[in-house]
C-alpha cells in the first residue's frame, strides 16, 4: 500500500530564501490532510510545488507514484486545485465555466455534459447554472470551484484556504461538500487554512510548517494530547509549534493577496 | 496533435464566449480607425502625394486597418496579467493542457477581436469610396491576414506581460513599443520615401509584412502570389512567438 502523496526532501528557494526546506510527508489515500502554519511558512508554496505550478528547486514528490519533476503533465490529469484566489470566469455562466473545463480534460461530450449537470446538482447550484457567475455570493463561487475542480475525478484534489472570505453559512455548506467529496470519491484531499476549528473538524491528519520546515504531524487527537494540558485546543497546538516569520515580504503579498479574494467573495 | 488543437479550440472558445456576454469594449475600440480614416486621410489626400500614382487615401486604407490591428492586439497582455491577478491563469497552468495551446487558444481569440475593426473600416472605406478591391476572395483573404496578424502582435504582447509581470510596467513597456511600431513601418507611407536607417528597421518589422500582404489584396498592386511572400513571414514569425510565448507562459504566476 503506497502512498498517494509522498515528498522527498521538497525544496524550494527564492534567491536566497528558503521557502520550503526538505519538506518529507507521506499522505495515505483517501484522507483529508491538513496543512497549518503562519504567512510565509510555506504552504501555498508547498501546493504550487506539487500542483507542478512551481519547479522544485531540489528534492521530488511523487502524486500517485508519478514524479511531479519528471512528468508535470502526467501529474496534471490526477489533480485538481482550488486557488485561493477566484479562479471562475465572472463573465460566464456557472455552466459554461464548467463545461468549457472539462473539455480541456478530454472528457468525451456526452459525459463532460453529465457531470457538468450532476455537479451542479452536488453542489445546489443547478437554479443558478445560466446566470453569469458575477452575481453569485461567495460561498456559491467557491462551491462552483470545487465542482469545477473534480470533473475529472482527481485522484488528489488541493484546496487552498477553501474557506477564506466566506460567511459562516458559506464555510458551512463548502465543509459538508468537502466531507460529502472524500465519501462519494473517496479522494484524498490537502487543504491548506488558517482556520483551526476547520483543521479539527475535517482533517484525518495535520501537519504544522514553520519557516518552510516541517513543525508537527499527527492526527488532531494527538497533537492536542502532545500538549500534556487540560481542555486543549488547535488554536493551542497552533500557538505552541508555530512561530511567526515577519522577515520578509512574502508576508505583505500573501496579506494582501487574502483581503483581496475576501473583498472579492463578500 | 488533434488533442493540442482541440484543446487550443476549447479556449478560443472560452475567451469568444466571454467577449459575447460583454461586447461593448470591441466597439469602442473601433473608433480610433474611424478617426485616422476620416481626418488623417482627408488632409493628406490634399498634399504632394507621396503614394505615387494612388490616390493617398486608397494607399492609407490598409496601414490603417493593420495599425488599427496592432494597437487592439498590443494590450492583449494587459488581459494576461489582469487574470494572473484573479487566479484564473494558475487554474489553466494546472490542467493537462499544453501551454503552447493556450497560448494559441488566447491568440486565436484575439484575432477575432480584430473583425468588428475590419468590418467598419470596410464600411468607411466604401462611404468614402475607396477604391478597393471588393471580391470576397480578396476579403477572405484580408480577413485571414488580419486575424494573423492579430495571432502575431497579441502573443507578442502576451511575451511582454510574462516578462514584466505588472501591469503598471506593462502598461510603461506598452505604450513605449506602439508608436515606434507603427511609424517604423509602410502603413502611412511607402519605404521609398524613409530615410535609410528607417527603411532597415521597416523591413525588420512584421507589421510591415502585414501591411504589403493587405495592399495586395485590398489595392491589387501586386500579382497575388508575391502575398506567399509576405504572408509565410506573417506565418512564421507568429509560430515562433506561439513557441516562445508557451516557455514563458507560466513565468507570469511566479
Amino acid at each position: 500500500m503506497g502512498f498517494i502523496v509522498e515528498t522527498l526532501e521538497l525544496t524550494k528557494q527564492f534567491g536566497r530564501f528558503v521557502a520550503l526546506d526538505h519538506l518529507n510527508i507521506s499522505l495515505e489515500e483517501g484522507g483529508i490532510f491538513a496543512l497549518l502554519g503562519p504567512n510565509g511558512a510555506g504552504k501555498t508554496t508547498a501546493i504550487k510545488l506539487l500542483t507542478t505550478l512551481l519547479v522544485p528547486t531540489s528534492g521530488d514528490a511523487l502524486i500517485d507514484g508519478i514524479s511531479i519533476v519528471k512528468h508535470p503533465f502526467k501529474v496534471r490529469r490526477l489533480i485538481g486545485y482550488v486557488p485561493q484566489m477566484i479562479s471562475v470566469d465572472g463573465t460566464l455562466t456557472g455552466y459554461e465555466n464548467l463545461l468549457l473545463f472539462a473539455k480541456l480534460y478530454d472528457i468525451p461530450s456526452k459525459e463532460a455534459k453529465r457531470r457538468v449537470l450532476e455537479s451542479l446538482e452536488f453542489m445546489n447550484l443547478t437554479d443558478h447554472a445560466r446566470k453569469a457567475v458575477k452575481t453569485y455570493s461567495g460561498g456559491m463561487i467557491r462551491r462552483l470551484e470545487i465542482a469545477q475542480s473534480m470533473l475529472h475525478r482527481p485522484k488528489v484534489l488541493f484546496l487552498d484556504e477553501p474557506t477564506t472570505g466566506l460567511d459562516p453559512i458559506g464555510v458551512k455548506a463548502v465543509w459538508q461538500h468537502i466531507l460529502e467529496l472524500k465519501q462519494q470519491f473517496s479522494t484524498t484531499i490537502l487543504l491548506t487554512t488558517h482556520v483551526m476549528e476547520e483543521a479539527d473538524k475535517l482533517a484525518d491528519h495535520v501537519a504544522f510548517l514553520s519557516r518552510g520546515k516541517l513543525a508537527a504531524i499527527g492526527t488532531p487527537k494527538e497533537l492536542k494530547s502532545s500538549l500534556k494540558k487540560e481542555n486543549v485546543t488547535m488554536e493551542d497546538v497552533f500557538i505552541q509549534y508555530a512561530q511567526e516569520s515577519a522577515e520578509n515580504e512574502r508576508d505583505f503579498h500573501e496579506a494582501a493577496r487574502e483581503r483581496k479574494t475576501t473583498s472579492r467573495l463578500g | 496533435m488533434i488533442r493540442f488543437l482541440k484543446k487550443t479550440f476549447v479556449i478560443t472558445e472560452l475567451e469568444v464566449r466571454k467577449i459575447f456576454h460583454d461586447p461593448t469594449e470591441i466597439f469602442t475600440r473601433a473608433v480610433q480607425p474611424a478617426l485616422w480614416l476620416l481626418i488623417f486621410g482627408q488632409v493628406f489626400q490634399r498634399m504632394h502625394p507621396m503614394s505615387g500614382n494612388m490616390r493617398y487615401i486608397d494607399f492609407m486604407t490598409p496601414g490603417i486597418l493593420a495599425q488599427s490591428v496592432l494597437f487592439i492586439a498590443i494590450f492583449y497582455g494587459i488581459g494576461i496579467i489582469w487574470e494572473r491577478d484573479l487566479g484564473l491563469t494558475h487554474k489553466f497552468l494546472v490542467t493537462p493542457t499544453p501551454r503552447a495551446a493556450l497560448v494559441l487558444g488566447k491568440a486565436l481569440s484575439a484575432g477575432l477581436r480584430s473583425v468588428p475593426v475590419m468590418i467598419i473600416i470596410y464600411l468607411l472605406a466604401f462611404l468614402l469610396n475607396v477604391k478597393l478591391n471588393w471580391s470576397p476572395l480578396s476579403i477572405f483573404t484580408v480577413l485571414l491576414i488580419v486575424i494573423l496578424g492579430s495571432v502575431l502582435f497579441s502573443t507578442f504582447s502576451l511575451i511582454i506581460a510574462c516578462l514584466v509581470k505588472t501591469r503598471e510596467r506593462f502598461m510603461g513597456i506598452g505604450q513605449l513599443l506602439t508608436m515606434p511600431l507603427f511609424f517604423a513601418s509602410n502603413a502611412i507611407y511607402p519605404i521609398d520615401v524613409m530615410p535609410h536607417w528607417l527603411q532597415v528597421l521597416s523591413r525588420l518589422n512584421p507589421l510591415t509584412y502585414m501591411v504589403n500582404a493587405l495592399r495586395i489584396c485590398m489595392l491589387n498592386t501586386e500579382p497575388p502570389v508575391n502575398l506567399v511572400y509576405n504572408i509565410g513571414i506573417l506565418i512564421v514569425v507568429s509560430a515562433v512567438m506561439i513557441m516562445i510565448g508557451g516557455v514563458l507562459y507560466k513565468r507570469v504566476i511566479v
